[in-house]
């Protein structure tokens, strides 16, 4: 398993891609941080482009990586190591590659110009998520044999939990505006793991405030310590589930 | 050494493998013959445990391998297409290989010094030739010394010279009393490199006995002709000829 790992790592590490996205977001970071000062703006303009791209493109690099080793990976099944090995692997150097960067990316200019506690959060959320997507985009290549069709897939499961979703809480929302929708609306926000790490990092801000009686409703469950096993509860099932189905699925898979 | 029982295997709705009935034994060399897609690749898929079949079950060593990974240490297999990853090295690949079966130390280096692989160690496998991937491949194969060695069309791509040295180095396995498995369309090859002959059709074992049985049986001297009569039976209704089945 970790000589399997460490492969693994050394090939994707070594890759352009890793290089190219650690830089891209230290220069996302570092423009935002030169835009203002007040850091609590800082890490709200950071989370509205980390909830959108970072499951984007953790999801397409995870696709395309998974069909550019599969080669690697047929190689690897004709050995006497685990199925279930090669694929946790795979899946592992993915997800530590990603979060690297996103730490190194992110990181680095927090550490030059200061960072609270909503930012250590924001890195936190960019982490879950990366494995969140990462996860997604490894069932769909499972799932499929062709790289289009998996790469479709991925981008369907991200433009739902990221555009689709919100419409239809929206709308449910305005349809049954005359009821109490306090715990629906909690309840729908578990089922989404993008929205559930905005909220988590909105509860950190002071702007859960201009969000009205809902708003305080979150603040007060958010704070309460059976409110945050609960959504770190959930965030794990978001990162469980789509694992765990892809190694259902690579150990019954021909190649 | 290893037998195969009632393998079943479906692709979508195309019966690849049919109740399939097969042993081999250690210290043969079996010719494992048939049409294209009469499932000849999908057999030694299955015994890697790189397919897995819908019913039925494999042993080797009087192992079954469900669920088993250790028994792929006495396989080399030598794949009809072999796939590397493209941006790795000859050097690092065969390193990397090493390192996954740790307990072996003493490799067998024949095949790599006779088709100069050690020159070539800088070269990344994605640039290789189709022949000089194939040499990678055999030269892989027989790397760990196994017992039992599995060949998926070995000479095929390979230049005239390789393949006498390729086949002078099967014959000394052969002689180590191993277990050797080869698929070809090369009839020459086969019946200068093995004793017993396969030959799978739709699925289903057609013939399974020694190449002296096969001429006795078809009334030909020769190897490429018994075959090509085999051929012509299974075109034929093949109930017709039930006493044909070895099995």
């Amino acid at each position: 398993m970790f000589k399997l790992l460490k492969y693994a790592l050394y090939d994707i590490l070594k890759s352009r891609f890793a290089i190219i996205y650690t830089v891209f977001l230290a220069l996302v970071a570092i423009s935002i941080y030169q835009v203002s000062d007040d850091l609590s703006k800082v890490s709200l303009s950071l989370m509205n482009i980390m909830i959108l791209f970072i499951p984007l493109i953790s999801a397409v690099f995870a696709t395309t990586h998974f069909y550019n080793n599969l080669e690697f990976i047929e190689l690897m099944l004709a050995q006497p190591v685990k199925r279930i090995h090669v694929i946790s692997s795979q899946l592992l150097a993915v997800i530590i590659m990603l979060s690297l960067s996103l730490i190194l990316g992110f990181g680095l200019p927090m550490i030059l110009w200061g960072a609270d506690s909503s930012l250590l959060t924001l890195l936190a959320v960019g982490v879950i998520l990366s494995t969140v997507f990462t996860g997604f985009a490894f069932w769909a290549s499972v799932l499929s044999r062709d790289k289009a069709k998996a790469i479709g897939l991925s981008l369907a499961l991200w433009i739902y939990f990221s555009l689709v979703y919100d419409g239809l809480v929206l709308y449910i929302i305005y349809s049954f505006a005359d009821y109490p929708l306090e715990k629906t609306t909690l309840a729908l926000v578990m089922l989404n793991p993008v929205d559930l790490g905005r909220i988590l990092m909105l509860m950190q801000l002071d702007i859960s405030a201009l969000m009205g009686y809902t708003g305080a409703f979150f603040q007060q469950f958010f704070s309460s310590g059976s409110g945050v096993s609960v959504a770190i509860g959930s965030l794990a099932l978001w990162i469980l589930i789509p694992t765990i189905s892809t190694a259902r699925v690579f150990n019954k898979r021909d190649f | 050494m290893i037998s195969v029982k009632n393998i079943s295997k479906k692709f979508g709705k195309l019966q690849v493998l049919k109740e399939f009935n097969l042993e081999f034994e250690l210290g043969n060399s079996y010719a494992l013959m048939g049409p294209n897609g009469s499932g000849k690749t999908t057999l030694i898929k299955t015994i890697l445990g790189m397919v897995i079949p819908d019913s039925g079950d494999i042993t080797v060593a009087s192992q079954s391998i469900k669920g088993d990974v250790t028994y792929r240490k006495q396989i080399g297999y030598m794949p009809q297409i072999g796939h590397y990853p493209s941006n790795m090295k000859i050097g690092q690949l065969f390193s990397m290989m090493k390192d996954m079966r740790p307990e072996i130390k003493t490799y067998d280096l024949d095949l790599m010094e006779a088709f100069g692989l050690e020159e070539m160690k800088e070269k990344a496998l994605g640039t290789l030739s189709g022949g000089t991937r194939q040499k990678v491949s055999a030269a892989l194969a027989f790397l760990f010394n196994p017992e039992i060695l599995i060949l998926d069309e070995p000479t095929a791509g390979l230049d005239p010279i390789a393949v006498e040295l390729f086949k002078a180095k099967i014959k000394k396995e052969r002689e180590k009393g191993k277990l050797i498995l080869i698929t070809s369309h090369i009839l020459s090859d086969l019946e200068e490199l093995t004793n017993r002959a396969v030959y799978i059709y739709e699925g289903e074992v057609f013939f399974s006995d020694t190449i002296e049985e096969l001429k006795e049986i078809t009334g030909e001297s020769k190897f490429s002709p018994a075959i090509a009569r085999l051929m012509e039976w299974t075109l034929k209704k093949k109930s017709t000829n039930p006493q044909l089945s070895h099995v």
